[in-house]
């Protein structure tokens, strides 16, 4: 893995070519287990310079209809945790950089610091944690550490200033911004929250941030671009998948060509 | 001791508790905590709460010594009378004071989750009491298995939104109604209706609900000159066990018993026995024992009993088990139905079906506690909700004709 893109690489590359990062959200085992792996690979073809494989869950609490319905399929296919490290491992051997979004629950049955070990092994740069908040992840942060592995914790509209800074201090890799108060999903219009947001938080750090839920269309990701250092997209893929692999690889380029106009 | 040294700080129950939740509902929940913290020694506030319990939810609730189901038993019960309060169950105490709480934080609305659909008829009571907008989430299931209750929801005002994902029950409610909180948190307050959830629920409910064991423990002392031997109650999430257990936690010599609903058997896959069969994890926002699988996914639950069909348990309980100040048993759905059916017949009173867990403890336990042993028994809910479920069990649906 010594020759592997971190994720700093990667925002220091996007930032030297005047752009936003884009980043695909897909859950692991999805469309199938048999055909997750291509699945990546068709979105890092179609130009995600990051892929974020998230471990599907019984009890999404932060998922829109459409992501919950996507891992709901995963897991009744048989997906387990090893079969996303596999996918993990895939994804990173096509040239991707992988960073995995999980609900804390599937971590803490596996164990914490072999997450951590088993994750990086397959050449993962990091993770997202929806319900894991700095408050509770001494665990998590002293395994991130030892196994060098980012860890990207979420600031919502709502959070004070001092979360704000207790959060992106924790961070490492990039800082994940939710762009509503609200579930993952597809919508119309991104809203006026985000735009604040990052502004409040790039006055508490440096590390690049991500702007994530509701991302739609190349509109979107140019609106985004404009402020923030990634654009994260999820239902809209999840959707485009459902639709056949070349359909989601176009999706992808229309996205990534748009992420320039910052 | 344990009732007053728990939670700390954090919310935490020795390894158990604390907030596995999204940032944007931290503020929230910081909020509500703050605001709590203050309530709870306000005297106003209490004030106005104790005048509800009393003038609105019909406290005190009775203690009643059920001397014929006693006989059959085979020592004395006695029954802490929850079945009586305004609504039919012990939910009317948590949610009076949460809603108290909400019109205190300038909050308009009230979403729920509820399994049986006692803590949702509660909350769309405490809603249409206080002017508050009411929203419940239900899984589909349980919509079907407690449409009367779904009725009552409807008729006091409030929605009731039936949940398809997942198994359809209380736990997939549980997701539905956190993901309404994230989206409405500036003007809504999700009224958890059981012991589990992120700090503070676990405690401001616990809390809410110790006024049963308070009350329980002084008419043992005023009515029988004496605490009871064992304390026994019905375990899903577990709040009117916990409220129950609060009044005797530092009276060593008084046992604490909780039935977990076992359905077919603990040792069978269709069970809700957490504590019995579980392993410690996360969800709904806290770190407890949880039916889960190898790769920390929720198991689906089964019970006979909606409110009691949830995987998790509060983490205070998990805490009690651990220490070893609490036991849980498991009692199957054929234990609990025939305890049902004799309390209905030695005593006219048709237990819910969640009670029934705690009345078959009774039948269970008296062997080994002997014929002088004192159990008190909370007699968390009545049963009219579950006629339906009842009578089909027991097959006594429908009208026989002579001819």
């Amino acid at each position: 893995m010594s020759n592997a893109r971190s994720l700093a690489d990667v925002f220091a590359a996007a930032r030297s070519e005047k752009r936003a990062a884009l980043i695909g959200y897909l859950p692991a085992g999805f469309p199938n287990r048999a055909q997750s792996a291509d699945a990546f690979r068709a979105v890092i073809d179609g130009g995600c310079d990051i892929v974020e494989v998230g471990m599907p869950y019984s009890d999404p609490v932060m998922d829109g209809p459409t992501v919950q319905a996507a891992a709901d399929r995963a897991l009744a296919d048989g997906t387990k945790i090893t079969d996303m490290l596999r996918i993990v491992e895939a994804a990173s051997e096509h040239g991707g950089v992988p960073v995995v979004m999980t609900y804390w629950a599937p971590v803490t049955r596996y164990g914490v610091d072999a997450f951590a070990r088993d994750l990086a092994n397959a050449g993962g740069r990091g993770l997202i944690t929806p319900d894991l908040i700095p408050d509770e992840a001494d665990e998590w942060i002293a395994a991130s550490t030892t196994h060098g592995l980012d860890r990207i914790f979420l600031v919502a509209p709502s959070s004070t200033p001092e979360r704000l800074q207790m959060t992106v201090d924790s961070c490492s890799g990039f800082v994940y911004a939710a762009s509503t108060m609200g579930v993952t999903g597809a919508r119309a219009e991104i809203g006026q929250l985000a735009p604040r947001l990052v502004a409040r938080t790039r006055e508490c750090t440096d590390l690049p941030i991500g702007v994530g839920l509701g991302v739609r269309t190349p509109e979107h990701v140019r609106e985004i671009a404009s402020y923030a250092d990634a654009v994260i997209v999820g239902s809209a893929l999840v959707s485009a998948i459902d639709e056949g692999l070349e359909q989601a690889s176009a999706l992808v380029r229309s996205l990534r060509e748009a992420t320039g106009s910052a | 001791m344990i009732g007053n040294s728990v939670p700390d700080q954090r919310g935490y129950y020795g390894p158990f508790g604390g907030r596995f939740i999204p940032e944007a509902l931290v503020a929230a929940i910081e909020e509500l905590t703050e605001f709590y913290e203050k309530a709870k020694v306000d005297p106003e506030f209490i004030a106005e709460y104790d005048e509800l319990l009393r003038g609105y939810a019909g406290r005190p609730s009775l203690l009643y010594e059920a001397k014929r189901f006693s006989e059959h038993v085979g020592c004395r019960v006695l029954l802490k009378r929850e079945d009586l309060n305004h609504t039919g169950a012990h939910k009317i105490n948590n949610v009076l004071g949460q809603a108290l709480l909400t019109k205190k934080m300038g909050k308009t609305r009230l979403i729920a989750e509820t399994g049986a659909g006692q803590h949702g008829v509660a909350t769309a009571t405490a809603a249409a009491l206080m002017g508050l907008e009411c929203t419940v989430y239900m899984g589909e299931v349980d919509t079907d298995r407690q449409s009367l209750n779904v009725a009552r929801m409807r008729l006091l005002g409030a929605e009731v939104v039936a949940v398809r994902a997942g198994s359809r029950t209380l736990k997939d409610a549980m997701n539905e109604a956190f993901r309404d909180w994230v989206s409405t948190v500036d003007y809504t307050h999700y009224c958890i209706g059981s012991v589990g959830g992120p700090h503070p629920f676990p405690m401001l409910v616990r809390d809410f609900n110790s006024v049963v064991g308070q009350e329980a423990r002084q008419q043992c002392l005023d009515e029988f000159g004496a605490l009871p031997d064992a304390v026994l109650a019905c375990v899903g999430g577990g709040s009117n066990a916990i409220g129950i257990f609060a009044g005797f936690l530092n009276d060593e010599g008084v046992r604490l018993y909780g039935l977990e609903a076992a359905g077919d058997g603990a040792e069978t896959d269709r069970t809700a026995a957490t504590l019995t069969k579980g392993s410690v994890g996360v969800l709904h926002g806290s770190k407890s024992y949880v039916l889960q699988d190898e790769d920390g996914q929720t198991r689906e639950s089964h019970s006979i009993s909606a409110g009691l069909d949830y995987p998790g348990v509060g983490p205070e309980h998990s805490y009690l088990k651990d220490t070893g100040r609490a036991t849980y048993l498991p009692v199957t759905d054929t234990e609990a139905m025939n305890a049902f059916s004799l309390l209905c017949r030695t005593e006219g009173i048709i237990p819910a079906i969640e009670s029934s867990h705690a009345l078959a403890g009774a039948v269970a336990l008296a062997p080994e506690l002997g014929p002088d042993a004192t159990l008190l028994v909370n007699l968390s809910g009545r049963g009219d909700k579950d006629v339906a479920t009842a009578g089909a069990w027991f097959d006594v649906i429908g009208v026989t004709r002579t001819t």
